[in-house]
Parts: C-alpha cells; sequence; structure tokens
C-alpha cells in the first residue's frame, strides 16, 4: 500500500515538474508557480508550529516525519526552479543574439561594397 | 564570374588568423571573418589581411558566428558558393577549393569536409574514436551517412545556406547544423579534407571532455 502511494507521488511530482517547466513565460504558469511558492511558504510557517500535524500527513504518505515531506517539497521546488531559470536564461540569450547579429551586421559594410574598396585602395 | 565567401568564425585568434586569411585570399578574394568579440586584436589583423570584419559586439560563441557569417553572406547578391574555415590553420585551401568547385559546378548543394576519407589526416586514438562515436550517433539521429560529424569545412550553396538557421550558441552547433541539413534534403556529398594538427590548433581545439558540454547543450534545449 505504501508503496503505491509513493509511486502515486513520484509521477505526480514528475508530471507537476514537468507541466510547469513546459509552460514557460506564460502569465498562467507563473501564477502557478506563485500560487505553489506561497503554499509552500504557508506549510514551512506551519509545520514549526504544528509539527505533529505535518507528521500525520507524512504518515499518510508513507514517509517518516514531517520534515522529511518539507524536505522532499524543497527538493522538487529547487528542481522546477532550476528548470525555469535555465529556460528563461536560454530565451534571453537567444534574444540578445539576434541583438548583436544585427548591430554586428548593421555595422558592417554590405558584402557588395567590396569591390569598390579593392578598387580604392589597390594594395588590398 | 562567380562569386564565393568564405566564412571565419574567429575568437582571439591575432597570431594565426592572418597567415590563414592571406593563404585564403591568394584564391578566394571573399574573405568574411566573424569577430566574435575577441580582446587580441584579431580585428585588426583580420582586416589588415584583407578581410571584411564583422564584429559582435559580445561574445556569443561559435554557432552564432557562423549563424552570422552566413546572413552576411547572404546579402550579395552574386553569391553562388558559401564556405566556413576555421581560423585557426587547421584546414587546406586547396581542399576548400576543390569543395567549392563542387558547388559552383552544381554537382552538390551541400559538401561537408571529413577527415576520414583518405589516410592524410593523423590523429590519437581516443580522439579517432569519439569523432567516429559522433558520426555513427547522428548518422543514427538523422539519416545521414556522415563519416565526419564536427568538420569545420563546409561548402553550401546559397539555397541550402538561406535554410540554415543555428540556434545553439556555442559547442552543439555542428550537430545542429547536420540535423537542419537533414530535414532539408539537399544534394550532399563529402569529401575528403586533411586537418593539420599544428600545437597551435591543439591547444584551441575542442578537448575531448567537451563533448560531454555537446552532450548537454543537446539534451536540454
Amino acid at each position: 500500500m505504501q508503496i503505491a502511494v509513493q509511486i502515486v507521488l513520484v509521477v505526480a511530482v514528475v508530471l507537476g515538474s514537468l507541466v510547469l517547466m513546459r509552460g514557460g513565460s506564460n502569465a498562467r504558469h507563473l501564477a502557478v508557480r506563485r500560487i505553489m511558492v506561497m503554499l509552500f511558504a504557508l506549510l514551512a510557517a506551519f509545520s514549526i508550529f504544528f509539527p505533529e500535524m505535518l507528521t500525520g500527513l507524512a504518515r499518510f504518505f508513507g514517509i517518516g516525519r514531517g520534515t522529511d515531506l518539507v524536505l522532499y517539497a524543497l527538493v522538487v521546488s529547487f528542481l522546477v526552479f532550476m528548470a525555469t531559470t535555465y529556460q528563461r536564461f536560454r530565451q534571453m540569450e537567444s534574444t540578445m543574439t539576434k541583438l548583436s547579429r544585427r548591430i554586428a551586421l548593421d555595422e558592417a559594410p554590405l558584402p557588395t561594397d567590396q569591390d569598390e574598396t579593392s578598387v580604392r585602395d589597390p594594395q588590398r | 564570374m562567380s562569386r564565393t565567401w568564405i566564412v571565419i568564425p574567429m575568437y582571439n585568434e591575432a597570431t594565426v588568423v592572418g597567415t590563414v586569411i592571406e593563404g585564403l585570399r591568394e584564391v578566394f578574394p571573399h574573405v568574411v571573418c566573424i569577430d566574435d568579440g575577441s580582446s587580441d586584436g584579431s580585428q585588426k589583423v583580420a582586416r589588415e589581411a584583407g578581410a571584411v570584419v564583422v564584429q559582435h559586439p559580445i561574445n556569443l560563441g561559435q554557432g552564432a558566428a557562423l549563424q552570422t557569417g552566413l546572413e552576411f553572406a547572404l546579402q550579395d547578391p552574386e553569391l553562388d558558393c558559401i564556405i566556413t574555415f576555421d581560423a585557426d590553420g587547421q584546414h587546406r585551401v586547396e581542399d576548400a577549393q576543390a569543395m567549392a568547385q563542387r558547388i559552383i559546378s552544381g554537382e552538390a548543394e551541400v559538401v561537408l569536409g571529413s577527415r576520414f576519407l583518405d589516410d592524410r589526416t593523423k590523429l590519437s586514438a581516443a580522439k579517432r574514436l569519439v569523432l567516429r562515436t559522433a558520426a555513427i550517433q547522428s548518422r543514427f539521429s538523422t539519416g545521414m551517412a556522415l563519416t565526419d560529424a564536427h568538420n569545420g569545412l563546409r561548402a553550401f550553396s546559397p539555397q541550402v545556406a538561406k535554410g540554415i538557421h543555428l540556434q545553439q550558441n556555442r559547442m552543439a552547433h555542428a550537430s545542429e547544423l547536420v540535423h537542419q541539413l537533414a530535414e532539408m534534403k539537399p544534394h550532399w556529398v563529402e569529401h575528403p579534407v586533411e586537418i593539420i594538427y599544428t600545437e597551435y590548433s591543439k591547444s584551441k581545439g575542442q578537448s575531448l571532455l567537451n563533448s560531454v558540454n555537446i552532450l548537454a547543450e543537446l539534451f536540454f534545449r
């Protein structure tokens, strides 16, 4: 029974993380992530005052202690954070690449200007 | 008259790039160096050697430099061949010339250099193994029967060059390029080339550990 619950939990966590990672930067996903951060913070604060209740919850899921549950949640949220940050970084990089390329090409002479320069400057 | 542009991505190559460009300019008058934010004065050396220099304002990576080079050359209405060439002097101008001929004569739309088609290139067993594995991997994932998937010497017809849009700025661009070519299905051939391993190109070239980076960039894009 316990292993079934654990497998379901792991699958749920993986699926949830994938959904959050795939979302990219749209507003709904951002809202979902913020709600989750809020819930996590509340849960963490709550667990300080009522450790037994959290442990009860953890027992229900077949995990040892309440702190373990918090730790697992922390690991998952850290991984999601890493993945979303990586994605945002990649998007930024691609924007910056386009911008730099535009600047580089705008500042360079056109390929067709070459013939005139070689006439003007016979050394070339 | 046919017009071939040589595209050279360049990053801190001031000591060698001048000689490379001069060698090329005896055969190809049109050479463009994409300076990827060098800080050692490579730009000046390249200009003095007679190349057009297109300067990235910041360092982006070799893949980005290649893409900028293709876009620069494609602005030329008389273009009929683009060749990519490494700045470190490991390629031979004769090979590039023969490859350009095969594009201009219409024999192929893409000519890819391969160091494994003859036995001119001498390389270590470990490097040979990694390159062979990479070639087999790209054959499985793209269906293109390449013998050397990471060779910097390539020739493209303008039509094919227009279809290339490299997103991978850093190491994985070679694999990405093969993927994009495989999707376009151009008429492609491989051409035997010699890679000249000098002390300089060895110190600048990709270390074997870099294949880890390539894999990571391909998996987490």
